[in-house]
């Protein structure tokens, strides 16, 4: 899968916290990679995550059976190479999808749900990271919330596990 | 949650496995793609009470590993091309005063500048040949993280073994990428201490007289003993000389104590050779690749095999040759214009036979790229 966004928008931070739990928690196997230039702030980001039971070797992702893009620039740089019939995830406040893309395309409001019932945009990313898991189902959210546990300042736990189910839900009321 | 696994980058798996060596002491100044290594090490190494300083320069990295060795310490430096390239000059230095040290040299494209955050594997001959004059080098890699803490350990292993710089040939996308990393446990891998002198305070040292197996006893500079340390040839109470046994004595031994031993330094990994007819050459990240290709490629019945090099120096041409004998065609797998596959044409019995598959435009070999060449070579079209 693909992360895509804007710098500081923790899409490196989200694929690491689930690279992580697939191989500290489920024993599964991950590599985990970004591509970046030389901003730290603003520019393209992007992070690529392979989840396997078997080895990895070639360590970056061609095309993404699941894609996130988390900015206009994202998307339109990246929805070409989903994998066609894939899953292509895009928040629908920053993001103005194209009909021909062939995947299946989920605009969801992640950003708004985040402001509305947290008030804080640092946790965007984990939400984020919520509704992929739950319609990727390729770990378990008990995972991801230990990485969490593990990562994260005390203060600012709750904030992040709240993060979390919030996504968990939007991504639930779909039917995949 | 086991303790000793890790989810991490190829950098801190560097890190991980120099503080596992015992590394005390590391003078550097932060170089994408190796930053990681200089910022973890600066919270690592006082908490275990080692040394870590952020100098002015890659210069002054050098000199300042090179100094802290002599006086006992396990040491480091970590940097890309632009720094190595700045290094050049006292590695020599450690070369000629056969000072034990580890230089990493994480590469990104080059020359310059070049592009920082992207991979390349450009340096290969940079580490063989930078310093000037006749010498040998050590120089490793790897492909995997499992296998830079592997080759890490080994490095420090080697460089107080052989008392030699040895360099470490990472690039930006092992570097970079996180995978796990199973941390062995204490013992588990063998390490390799200071051989100092038996000689007591009081006495004659010769810094430069070596033991019957040929190896030189160290003394901590600035302890019991009185030495002169230099970059000119010198005698075995390390004084300048160029008394001409004195200096054809002296470039041999540094020469010899590598170039003699290429088997038993070389390090590799090989994959399906018994039976291949096409045999990919890779090494570092590239090999991730190619690797991919092999598996696939032989779930399809084609005989192909894979020879991972983890030395680069001195290049076990020997080992490559009686790898190759049987295959149909060689293909050297690199992100460079060629570097080693020069290297494998010299080594093996048909350098006709020896073809390149690469990437040099920053973008990560993949395994169609390969695919594409191993086609043409077949004689099958892309």
């Amino acid at each position: 899968m693909v992360f895509s966004g804007s710098g500081g928008q923790g899409v490196v931070t989200a694929a690491i916290i689930l690279a992580e739990a697939a191989v500290i928690v489920e024993n599964l196997n991950a590599v985990q990679s970004q591509t970046y230039g030389a901003a730290a702030r603003g520019g393209a980001t992007r992070s690529d995550v392979i989840i396997a039971e078997s080895v990895i070797h070639y360590p970056k992702v061609i095309q993404p059976n699941f894609l996130v893009c988390l900015t206009q620039p994202a998307y339109n740089t990246y929805y070409p190479i989903i994998r066609p019939g894939g899953l292509l995830l895009t928040d629908s406040r920053f993001v103005k999808t194209e009909d021909k893309v062939d995947a299946r395309q989920i605009e969801l409001p992640m950003y708004h749900s985040v402001m509305e019932q947290i008030g804080k945009p640092i946790v965007f990313n984990i939400c984020m990271l919520g509704v992929t898991i739950s319609l990727t189902r390729v770990v378990q959210p008990e995972s991801i919330l230990k990485v969490l546990e593990d990562r994260i300042p005390k203060g600012f736990l709750e904030m992040n596990q709240k993060a979390l189910d919030v996504g968990i839900e939007l991504g639930a009321g779909l039917k995949i | 949650m086991q303790r000793n696994v890790k989810f991490v980058q190829g950098n801190e798996a560097c890190v991980e496995a120099a503080v596992y060596a015992g590394l005390n002491f590391y003078a550097g100044y932060p170089i994408t793609p190796s930053s990681e290594i200089a910022e973890l090490l600066s919270g690592r190494l006082p908490a275990i009470g080692g040394k870590f300083i952020q100098m002015e320069d890659e210069i002054a990295s050098m000199c300042a590993i090179i100094g802290a060795s002599l006086t006992g310490n396990k040491v480091m430096t970590a940097t890309s091309g632009p720094g190595f390239s700045l290094m050049q000059e006292s590695l020599g230095y450690a070369i000629m005063a056969e000072i034990p040290c580890v230089i990493v040299n994480v590469m990104r494209g080059g020359p310059s500048t070049g592009i920082p955050t992207h991979g390349s594997q450009g340096d290969i001959n940079q580490a063989r040949w930078g310093t000037h004059g006749d010498h040998s080098i050590l120089a490793f890699t790897a492909s995997n993280h499992q296998d830079i803490f592997e080759m890490t350990v080994t490095a420090f292993n080697m460089a107080e073994t052989y008392r030699t710089p040895v360099i470490l040939l990472f690039d930006e996308v092992v570097a970079h990428m996180r995978e796990r990393l199973v941390i062995p446990e204490t013992g588990e891998l063998p390490l390799v201490d200071r051989l100092r002198t038996s000689v007591r305070e009081g006495i004659d040292y010769h810094p430069y007289l070596p033991r019957e197996d040929g190896r030189l006893p160290m003394s901590d500079f600035g302890g019991v003993h009185r030495f002169n340390v230099t970059g000119l040839y010198h005698d075995m109470w390390g004084f300048p000389s160029s008394e001409p046994r004195v200096v054809h004595e002296l470039i041999r031994h540094l020469f010899d104590k590598l170039e003699n031993r290429v088997n038993h330094l070389a390090r590799y990994k090989e994959f399906f050779l018994e039976d291949a007819e096409y045999v990919l050459v890779s090494y570092g990240s590239a090999a991730r690749s190619a690797l991919h290709v092999v598996k696939e490629r032989r779930l399809r019945g084609e005989r192909l095999g894979l020879l991972e090099l983890q030395t680069l120096w001195p290049f076990p041409k020997e080992m490559i040759r009686e790898k190759c004998a049987n295959a149909k065609a060689v293909i050297v797998v690199e992100l460079n214009l060629g570097q080693v596959l020069q290297l494998v044409k010299m080594a093996v019995n048909n350098p006709e036979r020896v073809f390149l598959a690469n990437r040099i435009d920053g973008v990560f070999i993949t395994p169609i790229d390969i695919m594409n060449i191993l086609r043409l070579i077949q004689g099958k079209g892309v």
